[in-house]
């Protein structure tokens, strides 16, 4: 029923439309939009930018997939910048005084990674199933509220060692570190891999398990997932979680990879970057990744905009045009499948038993 | 002729249960609110010694602090009871932000105003176009909308404020709303302030914050409160915009044009959630245009909304609250905030002996836990971590929301999807 049509002529449409709309803002501004697209896809081929765009689209994917996991059950779940953020400060302290063999540091950390993930995402799962309290808002205010925690337990009275003019956690020793894979000027993370494993884990849940059957159903319908024996808020509670589980790795493959402590200076935005990634993927793990593939191009890319004296947030307007005309594109072609949908009906019918088949390919 | 035929059907939307009897009218009620809060207010900064939480400097930044929240809770009231759901409060309000500053610096501030609330309606259209036109998910086009809000206020603050000012990330100073004072009320109320009687000095305090150095847009705003109330509840067109969030199907039915009234709502919502943008930037004491002023406020202004139920009085309630927060935290930093703790657990004893009362035993159980969890962190604290205090309305938002989500109604048809002829 999804053709390839369905499936992958919304995003180009968004991205075309995205690309017509910036060069228009381009235009105004006084800039040639045929350079500036020329500058940022050059950048690509220059120094370490293409395994930056990789390493960076790991974290976005990550992102991408934990905000795809509360889609599902449609679940908003706003927070996993919250979540993300807290997991990681968590993480790099407890991970900077773990003293333990090679593997199994790498193992801990990650686990206090998932774990303190879920903590925050249980806040708003447990005020959503017990007070009804929309999740959209609490996790709002749970992601501004991170950034108070983030800097009370790094300010050096707590947890935070100051080097220089920064002030972050102890770094994570080398046993806690995920070695890279040096390609071209640049080092590939390794956690790609693990990404790829999660992405992969993620499809086989919601496929071919009875509880991603169960999931979905209760995020396509509620009531009809009730007359099937599911337990709504059982399943809203799990699939927050999880989402924060997920969430809690989202800082990973930098803190294990290439800074070894978090600081008040370390990135954030990740987890608003996640709702875009999922949208334009539209749930799917290869879709995500795609969608993180181009949104972290747009990201490395934009730097190269300032040697020509354009301002780098065309980038910034050319990301929230594809979100809000990708979810358009996808319910327009959904609208006309279903007009040619109606068409091809109303002719089978109309001819009678001679085009049952072409019917009955519907 | 149409509200009658149609006042049946919202009426019997607005009560499945049974028509409330109503004791006490609204206004009177929301007047005991305010003075039972005032009275806790006031035996907290007298057993505490904390004399900030009922000064006038902490009713004056309140007010001040509580306007864009405010404006932008009346935005989500506008276009949640026409049936919308509008997650891109803060975007419109970012935008509006940078059309005040920027209509304020070329023709002064009422061009800032103006050109705020035009930006903020766009933002507003935009969000129209999405949901109701294009049917996209309320929440989707929300999110969107606030990365849009801040990538084109960005973009354009580095376009026309960096020629001006040298940084991208601030507009050059700009000129702010005029204040007036009504100097006779003021001089009485702070000799009354100044013989520090219990209550009747805080109640002073208190109102010397809100009749001092008001700017025009301070009083355009609060004048919205009521206004909005009238438009939405007691005209035929209010009738009509309420219906097509209540329930479109029917509103179609009777022959209201739900698109044009969905339409005119969103565009409202925008505006009044860039006059919020505006109340950041054109008041007098408040920053002119500076890169993540908003703060999440257009966020905290529809968790003010829905703690006032979706009503004009109460969402003025929930925005004095979350802005008395903000405004005690900045005017008395985290000794002001330990008061204000003690202050709640004065609240949550009141609270449970009326449940109590009312023999709802699990609830005053609860209660008496959180009180004694309060009062232990009062205790055991001198000051709060200095890290953790900017963020007192956020906490506030939370334990208000968890404590009194659930008796609280939506418009019925509130994010739902809606097509002409479709059921």
């Amino acid at each position: 029923m999804s053709s390839w049509r369905t499936r992958l002529l919304p995003p180009l449409l968004a991205i075309v439309f995205a690309v017509i709309l910036t060069a228009i803002a381009l235009i105004i501004s006084g800039a040639d939009p045929l350079q500036a697209y020329g500058t940022m896809i050059g950048q690509l081929f220059k120094g370490s930018t293409a395994v930056d765009t990789v390493n960076l689209a790991t974290v976005y994917y990550l992102s991408g997939l934990a905000v795809a996991i509360g889609f599902q059950m449609n679940l908003f779940n706003i927070g996993v910048e919250g979540q993300y953020r807290f997991a990681a400060i968590v993480t790099a302290i407890i991970g900077g005084a773990l003293r333990l063999p090679p593997v199994i540091h790498v193992l801990a950390i990650l686990v206090v990674a998932v774990a303190s993930g879920m903590l925050y995402a249980a806040i708003p799962a447990v005020l959503k199933v017990t007070r009804g309290v929309s999740e959209v808002i609490s996790t709002i205010m749970l992601n501004a509220i991170v950034g108070g925690i983030v800097a009370f337990l790094v300010n050096a009275d707590q947890f935070g060692v100051q080097t220089g003019n920064n002030i972050a956690t102890r770094e994570i020793a080398e046993t806690g570190r995920i070695p890279g894979i040096p390609i071209l000027s640049g080092e590939l993370f390794g956690f790609v891999f693990i990404a790829a494993l999660i992405g992969a884990a993620y499809w086989f849940m919601l496929n071919r398990t009875r509880f991603g059957f169960e999931l979905k159903a209760s995020g396509e319908s509620t009531t009809a997932a009730a007359a099937g024996g599911v337990n709504a808020k059982k399943m809203t509670l799990i699939a927050m979680l999880l989402s924060g589980g997920v969430a809690g790795l989202v800082a990973m493959p930098e803190l294990l990879g290439r800074d070894f402590s978090y600081g008040i200076t370390s990135t954030q935005m990740y987890g608003f970057t996640g709702i875009a990634v999922a949208l334009l993927g539209r749930n799917h793990p290869a879709g995500i990744a795609l969608g993180a593939l181009l949104w972290a191009f747009l990201d490395r890319s934009a730097v190269s905009l300032e040697q020509i004296n354009v301002s780098k947030e065309i980038a910034t307007i050319m990301q929230g045009v594809i979100v809000l005309s990708v979810v358009i594109a996808y319910e327009i072609v959904r609208r006309a499948d279903l007009a040619a949908e109606q068409r091809r009906v109303g002719r089978a019918l109309a001819g009678k038993g001679s085009s049952v088949s072409e019917g009955g390919a519907v | 002729m149409t509200t009658n035929v149609l006042s049946p059907d919202t009426s019997g939307a607005t009560m499945p249960v049974k028509p409330p009897k109503r004791r006490i009218p609204g206004w009177l009620k929301g007047a005991i609110w305010g003075l039972l809060a005032v009275g806790v207010l006031a035996i907290a900064s007298y057993a505490t010694g904390v004399n900030t939480l009922t000064s006038t400097n902490t009713a004056h930044t309140a007010l001040r602090l509580a306007l864009p929240i405010l404006l932008c809770a009346l935005g989500g009231l506008w276009a949640e009871r026409a049936g919308v759901i509008n997650i891109g409060l803060e975007g419109m309000m970012i935008l509006g932000t940078w059309g005040a500053a920027w209509g304020a610096y070329h023709g002064g501030v009422w061009a800032g105003l103006i050109s705020a609330v035009v930006f903020g309606a766009l933002g507003g259209l935009l969000h129209a176009v999405a949901t109701v036109t294009f049917n996209v998910n309320h929440i989707v086009s929300g999110v969107a909308i606030n990365l849009l809000g801040l990538g084109v206020a960005k973009y354009l603050a580095n376009l026309v404020f960096t020629p001006l000012s040298g940084n991208p990330r601030q507009s050059p100073p700009v000129p702010k709303f005029d204040t007036y004072s009504a100097t006779f009320l003021s001089d009485w109320l702070s000799d009354l302030e100044r013989m520090q009687r219990v209550f009747v000095s805080d109640l002073a305090g208190i109102l010397n914050g809100l009749v001092t150095e008001v700017a025009p847009l301070t009083m355009i705003a609060i004048a919205l409160v009521p206004l909005s109330y009238l438009v939405l509840w007691r005209t035929r067109f209010g009738l009509r915009l309420r219906s097509c969030g209540e329930n479109p199907v029917a509103a179609e039915s009777l022959g209201v044009n739900v698109y044009l009234h969905k339409y005119v709502a969103m565009i409202i919502s925008g505006g009044l959630a860039g006059m919020g943008g505006a109340s950041l930037v054109l008041l007098a004491g408040g920053a002119d245009y500076l890169e993540n002023q908003t703060n999440n406020r257009g966020y905290i202004g529809l968790a003010a909304m829905i703690f006032g139920n979706w009503r004009p009085g109460g969402l003025l309630g929930g925005a004095a609250l979350f802005g008395y927060a903000d405004g005690l935290q900045l005017a008395g930093g985290g000794t002001a905030v330990l008061a204000l703790l003690y202050g709640a657990v004065i609240l949550l004893a009141v609270l449970v002996a009326v449940q109590l009362f009312r023999r709802q035993w699990i609830a005053s159980a609860l209660g008496v836990v959180g009180a004694g969890l309060l009062y232990a962190i009062y205790w055991t604290n001198d000051d709060l971590p200095s890290d953790l205090i900017p963020y007192t309305a956020h906490f506030v938002t939370l334990i208000v929301l968890a404590v009194a989500s659930q008796r609280l109604r939506p418009p019925k048809a509130d994010g739902a999807l809606y097509r002409r002829g479709e059921d």
